[in-house]
């Protein structure tokens, strides 16, 4: 499993910031993937038959209203909450449990409040020897532009700070998938735009591929090259829109405008003329 | 009552001198009590102070504290060793939790002197037996204590180590332990204070020192009220510069850290 996915790494090419092909196999499945949970006797149906992939390299954005279900698909996806039926594979194998090579970064509230931003860093690569660690640390503390905070906790850094953090924590242990649940979603306007642009930037060097949960159409069609677009009672996919825009995308064209209507139509919010 | 940051010194200087003024006008108001009543036995401040100073020359004043304070310390030393895990075990895992929970909330109300019969049954006279009595009184509220600073830990942290491949032990040592640090020191205060409320109705019986004894011992050999009193006010100081200790190390701890604490 291991070797097979080292392989894959070695064959990726430099850095391009456009999805790759859809004709490889898929880096991740869901299949008639449903979830209840019990309430007052009964089972409430989270989500109902979701199926879809994304491919090696892919950035997805999961787009939908509160409470639709993105954050449970992500806890399945993720390993930490088993489906009533269906099955998520990721590389071909069903997901057992959570795993180190596909990290999933909380919002800021992630980052462990008893550890310096180092230690923060630090904490999945332990088994490392201690230089090479040192300068894993040095080399994320620096990506994330955290240097001259390495000493300091989390308490004394800012929302921003700790997102920057939480991802620097989950790319030092070189996982090949990354999985945010409206994570930029505290922040402010600023701050948060930034930090969409810090995570296209690693997406074209480090090819990762990134799931994104989102109920901010913007970001998704500033970030996404495929947006799910999730619609509630029960939990299900919608539409899956291909967003063909190169990056950094312009959020004023007129193209980037109209996938934006389109989102808006599917979410119910557009203007009824 | 979380922990405050450390007070500027002025400002500290004036909350001494308000509890030292405090201090002074209880003293004033039990002298002039038992001046105006005229209560024959009971010791006036001075009488106190004079006994104390007795017990000093005699050599025995650090004697009876040291004896109490190794007896506390050993009782409350296994009640941590025991009582953590064991709370975090509760907390953590369901199964057990709902098996052993009631057992220690059962446990609880059963005043530890209770157990001084079954103590002496099983360890004799001596250190052995009002140790195991500390340890029996310490240990109930801390596994509780622990329990719920265990179940405390937010999701996410718990979620984060397992992401990043922990087993249950590193789980354990590297993230529910720290992470429920601040809420498991409020219960070691609690329960250092239980222990050493305890120590001295454990010291009441057969043993022949700390202040436990002090105070028995004295009140038997020649109704020496004063000795008595210099008894109490010695059990109230020690347990108060504990108090203080545990305060102190936790406030190390969590300085910086900013996690939510309780130690004031
Ligand atoms: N453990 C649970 N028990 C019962 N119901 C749950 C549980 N977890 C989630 N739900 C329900 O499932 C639904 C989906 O929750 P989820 O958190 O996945 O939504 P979400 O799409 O992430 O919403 P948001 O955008 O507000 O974060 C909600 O209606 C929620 O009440
Ligand atoms: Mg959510």
């Amino acid at each position: 499993m291991r070797s097979q996915n080292a392989a894959k790494r070695l064959d990726v090419a430099a850095p391009t910031p456009s999805p790759p092909s859809q004709a490889q196999p898929a880096k991740l499945s869901v299949a008639g993937l449903t979830v209840t949970f019990p309430v007052d006797g009964t089972h409430r149906t989270v989500l109902e038959a979701i199926d879809f992939e994304c491919h090696e390299g892919e950035l997805v954005c999961l787009l939908g209203p509160s409470g639709c279900g993105k954050s449970t698909l992500l806890n399945v996806i993720g390993g930490f909450l088993k489906p009533t039926q269906g099955q998520v594979l990721i590389d071909g194998a069903p997901v057992t449990g959570p795993d180190p090579r596909r990290i999933f970064v909380f919002q800021e509230r992630g980052v462990f409040p008893w550890l310096t931003v180092e230690g923060n860093i630090g904490f999945g690569i332990q088994h490392l020897p201690a230089e090479e660690r040192r300068q894993r640390v040095a080399h994320y503390v620096e990506m994330v532009g955290l240097r001259g905070f390495e000493r300091a906790y989390p308490a004394e850094l800012s929302g921003g700070m700790k997102q920057r953090l939480e991802v620097a924590r989950a790319l030092a242990v070189g996982p090949d998938m990354l999985y945010l649940d409206e994570s930029f979603g505290a922040l402010d306007y600023i701050t948060r735009h930034n930090l969409r642009r810090e995570l296209l930037h690693l997406w074209a060097t480090e090819r990762k591929t990134i799931l994104f949960v989102t109920h901010d159409i913007d970001e998704s069609v500033q970030l996404a090259n495929r947006v799910v677009v999730m619609a509630a009672r029960p939990g299900r996919i919608q539409r899956v829109v291909d967003i063909d825009l190169p990056y950094p995308r312009d959020i004023s064209s007129a193209r980037y405008l109209r996938y934006r209507d389109e989102l808006l139509e599917e979410l119910g919010l557009a203007h009824q003329r | 009552m979380t922990l405050a940051p450390a007070r500027q010194p002025a400002v500290r200087l004036a909350l001494a001198a308000r509890s030292m003024a405090g201090l002074g006008v209880m003293v004033l108001a039990w002298d002039l009590a038992l001046y105006m009543s005229g209560a024959p036995l009971l010791p006036r401040p001075w009488h106190v102070v004079l006994g104390m100073a007795e017990l000093l020359t005699r050599g025995v004043l650090l004697k009876h504290v040291a004896a109490s304070l190794f007896r506390v310390t050993w009782g409350f030393l296994l009640a941590v060793a025991v009582a953590v895990p064991l709370g975090f075990l509760l907390g953590r895992n369901q199964r057990v939790g709902k098996a052993l929970a009631p057992l220690i909330h059962l446990l609880r109300p059963i005043s530890p002197l209770a157990w001084i019969p079954i103590a002496i049954l099983w360890l004799g006279v001596g250190d052995p037996p009002a140790i195991f009595i500390i340890f029996l009184a310490s240990t109930p509220p801390l596994a509780l204590a622990a329990m719920n600073a265990a179940r405390n830990v937010p999701q996410v942290y718990v979620h984060a180590g397992r992401n990043f491949g922990l087993g249950p032990r590193e789980l354990f040592l590297r993230v529910l332990l720290p992470a429920s640090v601040p809420e498991l020191l409020v219960g070691l205060r609690l329960t250092l204070g239980i222990a050493w409320l305890v120590v001295v109705a454990a010291e009441m019986i057969a043993v022949n020192s700390g202040l436990g004894f002090l105070i028995v011992d004295s009140r038997n050999a020649g109704n020496r009220y004063d000795l008595v009193v210099a008894g109490m006010v010695l059990i109230g100081v020690t347990g108060l510069l504990l108090d203080r200790a545990v305060v102190r190390l936790a406030r190390g701890y969590l300085r910086g850290r900013d996690m939510v604490g309780d130690a004031s």
